[in-house]
């Protein structure tokens, strides 16, 4: 359980984590800076379980991996958004934090107490369930090995 | 039945026929990393086990976005970098060079038909060479140092034919922002550009080149220029490579195909806060601008400072208006300054700084205070990209930013 974290169409990875921020790597220290100057109370408020809703193209811009990572910071786990842009999408798989397509996001409300069922994909909003389409079979891999470190472990040095 | 430009790019390299839609590993020809994303993927290879990297000869490093070094962290970044580069044999470009998507074609680094991966997003500039050439995240980045390899989707294709001549002062900068217009921010996500047609063959390398660029902002993996005469004549004695055909096959299966007359395009101009709110110059023209950004990686050539001097004629840039000029990269900047055009500009009142990103991404140098109006010849108009969040940043031609900063409002270049 969380809150819902509301945003529109194409937030872009600018206002995620401003470029001014980008020589600091520390995942906790980035979420004190992230969405600064856009919406300054989720760094502020956002805790562990908080869920990212949004609209289309979700991660727009540049391929900075300090995005996901300082939303990770902050605690979130998921993002659902109807749709992703693409080099956001691997970022956040291969750090952790999941990127979930959701077409019904409309109708989570920003602050509403949200639930994901990442194994039954849906996330449950007020009562209600919006489901949640699969994340690409290759994508599952390396989420399912912990992130795309610890499936290069796996495939060692060969 | 035939394939496009990709497929054949990613057939090649997988040694069987992969079609759009395949997932695959693929080997890379190339890996660029800058100050800015590269000690991330430096830190996550060592997380990875560390050990060597795939290739030292195919690892391209060098710093761009925070130069000199803009604060202690960033030095500590190079720093951290530069002893990789050393213990890995790396060549490191280091701060000498310029911005990564120029400095990459200029030294020879990329091909056509190569695979090219740089963790930044306009990295896809490289198709200008025929290259499939795409950006990534810093942890696929330190999978791809130490492999080699990456998985990639192999996406459909959106041919653009484009055909006719441009008119007077309106180029293909102002082509890619009616695409961009056109097709949306996510218009082409998950998918390659294609760019065809006479206005593509006739365009010099520098103007595909700010083309390929903006690919990614309509959320395109690639954007590619079949290379013809113009490309071996560009990259000869820059790396050896014999020319070869390399195109798709007119029967391929195109996920769109969209046409269009250049000569029917008039200055383009994107307004806040995204790359898709495109409308005509003259739709905004009289807004007071601030600052006027001429550089980056989209339009810091010497063509486009030509182009730049040529609207500047015998006037001077506003008193208004501080005008910061950047060449993308030392060989740029070189022929920029023996053209005499720095003597030029800064005579007419602008600052022009050394090969860097600057004001580019709000980092480093030259930074919009709150309610501030900035004209860039850059690539993104995010809200708060080149400073405060309550500053508003437009894009558009070198043109269309020497005609507005010879005036101090927004200016069609037409009427210069
Ligand atoms: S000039 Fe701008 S867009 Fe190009 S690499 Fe530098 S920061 Fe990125």
């Amino acid at each position: 359980m969380g809150r819902a974290w509301k945003f529109g169409d194409d937030i872009d990875t600018d206002a995620i984590i401003p470029g001014r921020f980008l020589t600091i790597y520390d995942p906790k220290e980035l979420a004190s800076h992230a969405f600064e100057g856009t919406r300054n109370d989720f760094a502020a408020e956002a805790k562990d379980g908080d869920v990212i809703v949004a609209g289309r193209n979700f991660g727009c811009g540049s391929s900075r991996e300090h995005a996901p990572l300082a939303l990770k910071g902050a605690g979130i786990e998921f993002v659902v958004a109807k749709s992703f842009a693409r080099i956001f999408y691997r970022n956040a798989i291969n750090t952790g934090v999941l990127p979930l397509v959701c077409p019904d996001t409309d109708k989570i409300a920003d602050g509403a107490e949200v639930f994901v069922n990442l194994k039954e994909a849906y996330i449950e909003a007020g009562d209600r369930r919006y489901p949640l389409e699969p994340i690409p079979e290759f994508m599952m891999r390396i989420v399912e090995a912990g992130g795309l470190v610890e499936y290069a472990k796996m495939r060692g040095n060969k | 039945m035939g394939l496009t430009i990709t497929e054949k790019i990613f057939s090649a390299h997988c040694k069987k026929e992969c079609r759009a839609g395949d997932v695959v590993m693929a080997p890379v020809d190339g890996a660029m990393i800058h100050d800015i994303t590269g000690p991330l993927a430096i830190n996550v290879m060592k997380e990875m086990g560390g050990g060597s990297v795939f290739d030292p000869k195919k690892v391209i490093m060098l710093f761009d976005h925070q130069i000199p070094a803009d604060s202690i962290s960033a030095a500590e970044n190079h720093v951290m970098m530069r002893t990789f580069a050393r213990e890995q044999g790396i060549h490191n470009y280091d701060i000498k060079e310029g911005v990564c998507h120029q400095v990459v074609p200029e030294k020879g680094r990329v091909k056509p038909g190569d695979i090219v991966v740089g963790s930044d997003s306009h990295t896809c500039a490289y198709g200008a060479l025929g290259a499939f050439s795409t950006g990534i995240g810093s942890t696929d980045m330190a999978y791809v140092l130490k492999f080699g390899e990456l998985y990639f989707r192999v996406p459909e294709t959106i041919r653009i034919n484009a055909n006719g001549k441009f008119q007077d002062r309106v180029g293909p900068k102002d082509l890619i922002l009616t695409l961009a217009g056109d097709i949306g921010a996510d218009g082409a996500t998950y998918r390659a550009l294609e760019f065809c047609g006479n206005a593509f063959s006739d365009m010099d390398i520098p103007g595909r080149m700010t083309c390929a660029n903006m690919a990614i902002e309509m959320g395109a993996k690639a954007g590619i220029v079949p290379p013809d005469e113009k490309t071996w004549e560009y990259l000869r004695g820059r790396t050896d490579c014999t020319p070869f055909s390399l195109a798709s096959d007119e029967e391929a299966k195109f996920f769109e195909k969209r046409n269009y007359d250049v000569s029917k395009i008039n200055p383009k101009i994107a307004v806040p806060h995204n790359v898709d709110n495109v409308v005509d110059v003259t739709e905004v023209a009289g807004k007071p601008v601030d600052q006027v950004f001429i550089g980056s990686c989209t339009n810091g050539r010497y063509e486009d400072f030509a182009e730049a001097a040529e609207v500047l004629g015998e006037n001077v840039f506003s008193e208004d208006v501080r005008v910061i000029m950047v060449p993308a990269s030392k060989a740029e900047y070189m022929k920029v300054l023996k053209a005499g055009l720095i003597e030029k500009f800064v005579e007419a009142g602008a600052l022009v700084e050394a090969p860097c990103c600057g004001p580019c991404m709000g980092g480093a140098f030259g930074l919009l205070a709150p309610g501030e109006v900035s004209l860039s010849t850059s690539n993104r108009n995010f809200r708060g990209r080149q400073g405060s969040t309550e500053s508003f940043v437009f894009l558009s031609s070198p043109a269309t930013a020497a005609a507005s900063a010879i005036t101090g409002v927004i200016t069609d270049p037409r009427e210069v």
